[in-house]
């Protein structure tokens, strides 16, 4: 599936967020997305998800326009994680988990072999198979957004939408996290997940697309995406770069950089 | 509830007989409530008769007084049970009541102006027919209100001020009551109580509730993709609008023509399904059926204790459930209160 945005504006209360805004992601791709505060990434990403519209502009999938996709195939192909709400009941990890099977099942149908198969395959994936019988309140909060993310998971969607996925999560977890993330997008599913760990989004990522005040300021792979100027200029922070005994790169925020351009965040 | 379930309780699926039972203890409480009341009954005559369509006292106390009731206190029980899972779970709140969006009120302003009207006294179902324009009315703001933005706090908002300017309109005509006796018959009918009812009421809140039920079942899926918020849910491929649309209209129809023939019986919705959620499980489409079940039941319970009660005259019912109800809302907060 690829699934595109073609000039988008979005318009909140006299101020634009997203201001001709274009980007395709094909199969296969993990992209991140990354930004300062404010710069649209979450909006973006609900625009990708179809839960807004835009001003101007469109959003398609495959080269059709979002809004003459019915919203049970939508629901089907993309699959979208969003951490903010919270679980607003006391449930059991499978029964949150099983959520992702929603878009799948036909009303007051008992779960399929393939829900069965999915829950079980995504609970796996996500190392919260233990926690298969725990209630919502006991979790930790790297264990909630595991729990989350394998709800996204089991949708088996074409394309995977996660608003910040990892920001909770232990350093063990986050690498968990993003390995898994990685390997999705490898199995032939799209990834295109907010990030703010610019070290991890680089060292993960196929291609990093940078918002800045609403706009795409940069889009490739992660070593000319961050380049430094482009790191002075958007994120206001000088790196150390270095190649691990691996042979990864990485790029590592250091300090902020001088406020030469006037450019910089307060 | 957030006790932890017993691994017995899990394993089991206590959803296969725990609806049936439920329905099942309906139906007895049905037959327990049309035999009991103040004079001695013999039920299997008296609907032998009815059934026969001999005209003989019994089949006529049976038909005219004892039935209504009965019916009455199991939909109208039915309805706040039902109602009060569905508001809870849409409003990802544990303590959302079947009132919440200010419903309950307006249909009780409803049926007083037309006490107060005076056209009470020209047509038997007039109050009733006000409660249900006066639900309407609320429905109808609610959804217009609703409009304007998505998020469950402006709806949870508009219901609290549409609740207290129909209380306040309420206590306005109270003020205005031409006389004490007038004054006193609207209280007293405020309480909420199931005496001296008839087929009509039944005829005519029957239709009503059972329209609304099914617009609220059929969002049951959506309440439990919206425990993970409303974007998720959006994503899961539900239509949040659509999903309001049929939460509120149903909790019209069904609280409105509840409030329209008995009056306002609080807690009751409250109160349900936190006792049926340890039973069930907490994923809100679970409780929705088991809760409108216990919901019936309870208001049977409560109807056949106001009579067995010595007290007379016969206390109100509203006033029982709120008895037994305002102490487990009290122990609720406290549960709560740790969970910020």
């Amino acid at each position: 599936m690829r699934l595109a945005v073609e000039h988008a504006v979005i318009r909140l209360g006299g101020r634009t967020i997203l201001d001709g805004v274009s980007l395709a992601v094909g199969p296969g791709e993990f992209v991140g997305l990354v930004g300062p505060n404010g710069a649209g990434k979450t909006t973006l990403l609900r625009l990708l998800a179809g839960l807004i519209t835009p001003d101007a502009g469109r959003v398609t999938i495959d080269g059709r326009p979002l809004d003459g996709v019915t919203r049970d195939e939508r629901a089907r192909r993309l699959a979208a994680f969003f951490q903010n709400a919270g679980i607003g009941w006391p449930m059991r990890v499978r029964e949150i988990v099983a959520l992702g099977r929603l878009p799948h099942r036909r009303a007051f149908a008992a779960e399929s072999t393939a829900d069965h198969v999915a829950i079980a395959r995504a609970m796996a994936v996500t190392e919260v198979a233990e926690l298969a019988e725990r209630i919502e309140p006991t979790l930790s909060s790297g264990e909630r957004m595991r729990v989350l993310l394998a709800r996204a998971l089991c949708v088996e969607a074409e394309m995977l939408l996660a608003d910040e996925p990892i920001t909770a999560l232990d350093p063990a977890h986050q690498l968990d996290a993003m390995a898994l993330l990685r390997r999705v997008s490898h199995d032939g599913a799209g990834v295109i997940a907010v990030l703010h760990d610019l070290t991890l989004a680089a060292r993960y990522c196929d291609r990093l697309v940078v918002l800045d005040r609403g706009r795409i300021v940069a889009d490739g792979a992660p070593a000319t995406a961050l380049a430094d100027d482009l790191l002075h200029a958007v994120f206001g922070v000088t790196a150390e770069r270095g190649t691990h005994a691996d042979g990864g790169a990485y790029v590592l925020p250091w300090a902020r950089s001088q406020q030469a351009s006037g450019k910089t965040r307060p | 509830m957030n006790a932890p379930l017993s691994p017995l309780v899990q394993r089991s699926h206590p959803g296969r007989w725990l609806v049936p039972s439920l329905a099942l203890l309906v139906a007895i409480l049905v037959i327990v409530s049309i035999s009991s009341g103040y004079a001695a009954f013999d039920v299997p005559a008296a609907a032998a008769d009815w059934l026969a369509g001999r005209n003989t006292l019994q089949a006529l106390v049976f038909w005219e007084l004892r039935l209504p009731r009965a019916l009455l206190g199991a939909l109208v029980g039915f309805s706040l049970g039902l109602t009060g899972a569905v508001m809870q779970g849409y409003l990802r709140n544990p303590l959302a009541d079947p009132g919440i969006l200010g419903i309950s009120s307006a249909a009780a302003l409803g049926a007083v102006i037309v006490f107060y009207s005076g056209m009470a006294g020209a047509l038997s179902l007039a109050l009733p027919l006000g409660g249900i324009a006066g639900a309407a009315g609320a429905a109808l703001a609610i959804n217009l209100l609703a409009m304007r933005g998505t998020g469950t706090l402006g709806l949870i908002l508009a219901g609290v001020g549409l609740s207290s300017l129909a209380g306040a309109l309420t206590a306005l005509a109270l003020n205005f009551a031409p006389n004490p006796y007038a004054a006193l018959e609207i209280v007293f009918w405020l309480m909420g109580s199931l005496t001296d009812r008839s087929m009509d009421h039944v005829w005519l809140c029957l239709p009503l509730m059972v329209i609304g039920w099914l617009m609220m079942l059929s969002t049951s899926r959506a309440l439990d993709a919206l425990s993970l918020g409303e974007d998720t849910a959006a994503s899961l491929g539900f239509d949040l609008v659509s999903v309001r649309l049929r939460i509120v209209t149903g909790a019209a129809l069904t609280v409105g023509s509840g409030v329209a023939v008995s009056g306002a019986i609080g807690f009751v919705g409250l109160v349900v399904p936190h006792l049926v959620r340890p039973l069930v499980g907490a994923r809100p489409s679970a409780s929705l059926l088991p809760s409108g079940f216990a919901g019936a039941a309870l208001v049977l319970i409560a109807d056949i204790a106001v009579r067995l009660l010595p007290a007379r005259p016969e206390l109100k019912l509203g006033v029982v459930t709120a008895l037994v109800g305002a102490p487990f809302l009290i122990g609720l907060l406290f549960h709560h209160r740790g969970r910020g």
